[in-house]
């Protein structure tokens, strides 16, 4: 009991504190990487005894200590039970939501199996859902609590364009759940360990030597839910190219115009968490999670015959690594893209999530419908 | 007293006091989240009760999308205060809820779930449970229902756009 309990506080410890630290080293990557991308040298003043450390000193120690340093301002016409509560329910939602998604296979150490997700709920993708319509609070609630007319146009903006990408998101989950049968992030993850040539239907078997050896991942049986995830997925994080809540140039700073000090490092913090999240569901739904091709639970076994058996500590360490490093590329290919494409305007951003991504989605959900049924 | 029971009174504690917070909060946002926090709750009890997909139905549709559509149109109004009580309404309404309240007093100290609150027979909100009563047995009855919607949505379309 005692132990059971020790395990998931354990659990739920490490994957906290691990999104958390992923959000701030994110933070260093945006600020390096856009100096990189627009030829600049960026964040290099502070310095601890002449030692800069590439900007990590700015952004992990000195950044930090300012925020938490500076004055704490509320509009004395605001709200201020509201204006305090709002960054908290921005932050909230993008850290829970990572609590369904798994990290590794199983654990077994002796007779104990440890699950390496820290909530097996038999809902999971729902639950992410829910908990990722819940991130529209912060932003209405913060906006409205500032009292400032840009605010209110962030908020109204924000909560909008959060609405409708969630339905098209869930939309373009839906083919995946059609083909892995299940909601359960765990068994998604655990069917991509299957190969596509114990897949294929019998009428389809010519295909076997050209595509038989792939891994079952999300990305060969779902590419367009991937395409449509993606793009959803960025627009649930309000950043460029859909920033329209913040709008720099013409709303100042959006919803959090007001919001100084630590509060603000909250709304950051929960905007990079929530970029963790997005590329955890990404390597989950659609690169196979922890899944490394033809790494079986005793070691490799290669299609084209042998195998190279591993130690069960070795296999789970390689599986933990090949989910850090699927999470970390997509949270890099979020940042690049941030700094490489232009904003969209308003009207392009309804646009596209009403009239491309959901009939798309919905046709996905059709063409994979008819798949299924043929192939039974 | 289990776990769970003491679970359930805790947030059952919590529910009643949020509901009130709904109704006699003088702001209309601070009532608004206190429904978003009441509804929330709610889905917490769905979720002890042995159906977790109503529970996050729960969240994704009351507490995730209307009460935003809400929030929405009453901070785009902005009502500075509500009206102050008192009135024909008022007192209807009073005599309303102490009636019902009366009539569900004897019902549950009578009947034997009221003694252990979370005891459920089965899992009844799995996905699997709830997929099966919605396309087996109440396939139409759902699809009469969807259609119903469909027919309102595309109605609101209609009279909210302008001729040109």
């Amino acid at each position: 009991m005692i132990v059971d309990i020790t395990i998931i506080a354990a659990k739920a410890f490490l994957v906290l504190f691990m999104v958390l630290n992923l959000a701030g080293i994110l933070g260093w990557i945006e600020r390096k990487g856009s100096a990189l991308i627009q030829d600049r040298i960026g964040a290099n003043r502070a310095s601890i005894l002449g030692f800069a450390g590439m900007g990590l000193v700015n952004t992990l120690i000195a950044d930090p200590v300012k925020f938490l340093t500076k004055e704490d301002f509320i509009p004395p016409s605001g709200d201020k039970f509201l204006h305090t509560l709002a960054p908290c329910l921005a932050l909230f939602p993008a850290l829970v939501t990572f609590a369904v998604i798994p990290f590794g296979d199983v654990l077994i150490i002796g007779d104990r199996m440890i699950n390496l997700q820290v909530a097996n709920i038999n809902i999971g993708i729902l639950y992410v859902l829910a908990m990722g319509s819940l991130g529209v609070y912060g932003i209405v609630i913060g906006a409205w609590a500032s009292n400032n007319k840009f605010s209110l146009l962030g908020g109204v903006r924000g909560s909008a364009q959060m609405i409708s990408y969630e339905i098209a998101m869930g939309l373009s989950i839906i083919g995946v759940l059609m083909v892995y049968g299940t909601l359960e992030l765990q068994e998604i993850a655990r069917s991509q360990g299957l190969l596509i040539r114990e897949l294929l239907p019998s009428w389809l078997v010519f295909l076997r030597p050209v595509i038989g050896w792939l891994p079952a991942w999300g990305i060969f049986l779902q590419p367009l839910a991937f395409l449509l995830f993606f793009t959803a997925a960025v627009a649930e994080t309000k950043r460029i190219p859909f920033d329209l809540p913040e709008g720099e140039s013409e709303l100042v700073a959006g919803y959090h115009v007001e919001y100084s000090g630590g509060k603000f490092l909250m709304f950051f913090a929960g905007e990079f968490a929530e970029i963790v999240t997005a590329a955890g569901l990404m390597a989950t739904l659609f690169f196979g999670g922890w899944q490394v091709p033809y790494l079986m639970r005793d070691g490799f076994h290669f299609p084209w015959g042998g195998s190279w058996l591993l130690p069960h500590l070795g296999v789970v360490i390689l599986q933990v690594a090949a989910f850090t490093i699927k999470v970390v590329f997509f949270c890099w290919l979020q940042i690049l893209l941030r700094w490489s494409v232009p904003r969209f305007r308003y009207d392009q951003v309804m646009r596209l999530g009403w009239k491309m991504l959901l009939p798309l989605a919905l046709l996905n959900v059709t063409i994979t419908a008819i798949v299924i049924v043929a192939a039974q | 007293m289990n776990a769970s029971t003491w679970i359930f009174y805790i947030l059952s504690t919590l529910l009643i006091i949020t509901s009130l917070m709904v109704v006699f909060l003088r702001n209309v946002v601070h009532c608004a989240m206190a429904l978003v926090a009441a509804l929330f709750i709610i889905a917490v009890f769905f979720v002890t009760l042995q159906a977790p997909m109503v529970g996050v139905f729960q969240v994704l549709i009351y507490a995730g999308a209307i009460m935003v559509l809400f929030l929405f149109v009453i901070m785009l109004l902005n009502p500075t205060t509500r009206e102050r009580g008192g009135g024909v309404w008022w007192n209807f309404g009073t005599v309303l809820a102490l009636l019902l309240g009366g009539l569900l007093v004897p019902l549950l100290s009578n009947s034997e779930s009221a003694r252990d609150p979370l005891v459920s027979t089965e899992l009844f909100g799995s996905p699997e449970m709830l997929a099966k009563s919605l396309f087996n047995d109440f396939v139409l009855p759902f699809e009469i229902a969807s259609v119903l919607l469909l027919v309102a949505i595309v109605g609101a379309v209609v009279l909210a756009k302008r001729e040109r």
